[in-house]
Formats: structure tokens, sequence, C-alpha cells
């Protein structure tokens, strides 16, 4: 799976929790959940999203590197290889 | 015989319209149910019918009736069927089988009074898809039966005259709507209600460590969040705390033995609502946080049920993901108490005389003055506090 490919199926999982969420408008690079209004349960669907999507079982204690698009990208990156 | 009728989706509705039956008349339910779909200010709500029998007589579709009235009649297993005109039944040439007056008192009341043409199940079904009122269209049929021909033509007319625009978007709110409910409710909350309030600051670190332990063995997908932990520490509390759990309707105050804990849940396009969780003290967590993230589903996309929304004994609020410290609330009538929780954060905190960096909760309470009083309130809350220090006492059924 290339970058471009999880990229666009990390926005794809965003967007089934927040559907209002224009990709276009996503600053990549910066924080994630001050762009999107995220709550916890929100979150907790996003991280589901992933697993459904890329089989990986992220632990909450890497939630703290999840904080933007790229950061997410990359840390999937790492872990698909 | 018995009438199933418009149920008080919350105290601030007083119209419901039905938008689509889920059942034929006729057809057997059983208690739990879900009949119809009600549109009320919340949206489009499942409406669940608590009798057992046979549906029959089924209110029209679209058209807006009071709280209370007639929606349908159920007849237990057994029961002789009374003549009355009915979906099923009427037959305009024929003579009724009884007078009128023999029909019974729902023959009085709004819905199922009104004689309807005969209408084919198959054209009722397609009828409600479109958002038609089968029974206004003439039929075409065996003894002026509309059907399913009918309703297609109806449906395919450019503006037809019969047609009721009745279908909402599941899960769809008005926000203008959204917002008068929650002013009228909230408006009479602080015009009846008495408030008192009370804040405490609840250590969290061996709730959180334990949540941590037991969600490092879990799957995602079962994992369980903070949030779930104080919902099921209020429902334990109240159980040594009646008069905090129940609604007060008309002057008398009816305590509740089951704890149903409202959660006010924020929706997307604004506005919020509050529906139960049932009977929480008696659930695991793990069994309570897959009910939480059902009904948040249910609440953004559709799906609610009406017991959710007429159940509450409580109502808890957690606006910890939006960063506040505490949330004073505005009790929900007829509930008498509502419980606030601010975010997790790490404050001073004086341990054994020295000051250490704590993951700190607040816990509020805001109750009705015409049922406790702050004695009683800060103990609830210092139960509540306690609680939140022995998580695996949460943990399972009790």
């Amino acid at each position: 799976m290339d970058e471009a490919q999880i990229r666009g199926g990390v926005i794809a999982a965003i967007q089934a929790v927040a559907p209002e969420l224009e990709p276009d408008e996503l600053q990549a690079s910066q924080p994630l959940r001050d762009q999107v209004d995220l709550d916890s349960m929100d979150w907790l669907n996003v991280i589901v999203g992933f697993h459904e999507r890329f089989a990986v079982d992220i632990p909450e204690t890497d939630y703290a590197q999840l904080t933007s698009l790229d950061a997410i990208v990359a840390y999937l990156r790492a872990r698909l290889r | 015989m018995a009438e199933f009728t418009m149920p008080a989706l919350g105290a601030d509705m007083e119209v419901g319209k039905v938008v689509e039956w889920r059942v034929r008349p006729g057809d057997r339910v059983r208690p739990g149910d879900v009949v119809a779909v009600v549109e009320t200010h919340k949206g489009a709500i499942d409406v669940e019918c608590f009798l057992d029998g046979v549906i029959d007589d089924l209110a029209p579709l679209g058209k807006e009736l009071s709280v209370g009235a007639v929606l349908a009649q159920v007849r237990a297993a057994g029961e002789p069927r009374v003549a009355r005109p009915s979906v099923a039944q009427a037959v305009p040439v024929a003579a009724p089988a009884e007078p009128p007056a023999a029909a019974g008192p729902a023959a009085t009341v709004v819905a199922g009074a009104v004689p309807r043409a005969k209408v084919s199940p198959a054209a009722r079904r397609r009828a409600a898809e479109r958002g038609i009122d089968a029974d206004a269209l003439c039929g075409t049929g065996a003894d002026g039966a509309v059907t399913l021909a009918d309703v297609e033509s109806a449906a395919c007319a450019p503006q037809p005259a019969t047609a009721t625009p009745v279908r909402v978007a599941r899960g769809g709110f008005d926000p203008t709507l959204m917002r008068q409910a929650i002013a009228a409710a909230m408006g009479r909350s602080k015009r009846e209600i008495p408030h008192y309030y009370l804040a405490e600051p609840v250590p969290m670190r061996r709730a959180l460590d334990w949540l941590r332990d037991g969600n490092a063995r879990r799957p995602v997908t079962e994992r369980l969040l903070p949030a779930v932990l104080p919902i099921k520490a209020v429902a334990l509390a109240l159980r040594d705390f009646p008069e905090l759990n129940g609604v007060l309707e008309s002057g008398v105050f009816r305590p509740s033995s089951a704890v149903h804990v409202g959660v006010a849940i924020s929706l997307r396009a604004g506005g919020l609502i509050a529906p139960a969780l049932h009977d929480v003290a008696g659930k695991p967590l793990e069994l309570l946080m897959r009910e939480l993230a059902d009904l948040v589903r249910r609440c953004r996309a559709g799906g609610l049920r009406s017991s959710e929304l007429s159940d509450p004994t409580v109502t808890v609020t957690n606006l910890g993901d939006q960063g506040v410290e505490a949330v004073f609330g505005v009790i929900y009538p007829p509930q008498v108490a509502l419980v606030g929780f601010g975010r997790i954060a790490a404050r001073p905190w004086v341990d054994g005389g020295i000051v250490v960096a704590m993951p700190m909760l607040t816990a509020t309470l805001c109750a009705d003055h015409r049922v406790s009083d702050g004695h009683r309130g800060a103990l609830f809350l210092a139960r509540l506090r306690d609680l939140l220090q022995r998580p695996e006492a949460l943990q399972g059924a009790s």
C-alpha cells in the first residue's frame, strides 16, 4: 500500500465519523483535532476505522503520536511495512 | 383491546406525526417491538409498543397528533375482534356490525376514529415508502380499494394533491425546531425547578490506570472510554439516593428503582439530545460501552427508540472532551437531578501531606430542592467520588 492509498484511507475513515470534513481544507501538518471536531467517542471510532481499513490495532499508548494527518500517515506506513 | 397511544418523547413534546408504520393491520406485536416511526422535533424516532397482541386500526400517516392520541388498537391473543371501521375491514356499502356508539371510547379520539378507505397491504407499504397518505387516495380496485397501481400513479403525478410530504431524513434534525425544543425545556426547568449546585474534585489516577491496563488487553473494537466509568458510578451511587433518581410530575415525585441514565449527546449539526442508557447499575462496563457507542451513532444517524427518550430518570453530561473543568447543568424536566463531568486533567493535589500532580475530574450535581437538599446531594457526590477510587467495583453487573 503506497502513501497515497494510506492517505486516502485515513481521510475516508475520518470522514466516516465527521462527514462535514472538507479534505481540501485540511492542513495535513497541523493538529488534526484542532481542525476537525472529534470527541473521544469519535476518535475511538476513527481508530476502529483504521483497524478495519488497514488491519492494524493501534494501542492507546500510541494515540499521542497521531497528531496530524501527516503524522497518522507516517505512523501507518511504518506499521504496514 | 388496548390503545396504543402517541408517547411523550420528552417533556417538551406536544405533537408528533406517524411517518411510517412498521407493522400492518393484523400483525402480531410483542412488548418492545418497534411498530412505527414518529417525526418529532428530535427527528424521526422509532416508536415501540409495549402491548402484546394483534395490532389494528392504524392511524393515518402524516397527520399531526397530540401526545396521548390513539395510534392503534391492540387486541390480546384470543380476544374477539371488535367490528369497527378499520383499514382492513371498512366496507363502505355494508352496514356497520354495530352502532358507532358501541365502538368504544377510542372512536371519539382523533386517531383511529376516522373510517378509512380499503387499502391493500402492498399499496400501504408502497405509499409509506413514497410518503403518500394512502387513505386519501381514490381507489380503483374492488369496492373502491386503493391498489398498488393507485399509489404508483399518485407517486408519479407531478403535483399530487393527495400526497403529503411526510418523509423526513432519518436522523435529520431541523436545527430551528431543535433549538425551540431545548429552549422550551430549559426555560421550563429554570422557571419551575429550584436548582442547587454542588461540585467535588475526584482523583482519577486509580481509575485511569485500571482502564489503561484493561484496554491494553482489549482489541481496539472493545476498548472502554473513560466516560463510561462515571456513568456507571453515578448509577451505583444513586441506588442509595432515591431522591435524586426519578421524575416529578404534577407536584408528585416518583423515585425510580431502575437507573436509566440520560446521556447528553451533542449533534454535529448543533443541538443536543439526552437519550437513556437503560438499567445502567446492572450492566457490566463492556456492555455499557457498546450501548453508549450505539446510542451516539443512532443519535447522529437516526434510529433512536421512543423508550430511550421517555425513560431517563437522571441525566449525565460530560463536557470533558471540550476541555472545561466543570459543567453546572440545567435539569431536564421531569427529572430532578443532573450530574456533570468536566475534563480529566493533571492538577496539584495533596496526598498524605505532599503536593502531587494528580489527574483530576470535577463532578458536579445540580438537583431539585423540591425533592432533596444540599446535604444529601453532598453525600451523593462523596459516594460517587469513593466509587471512582475503586474502579474494579464498577466493572461487573450488580
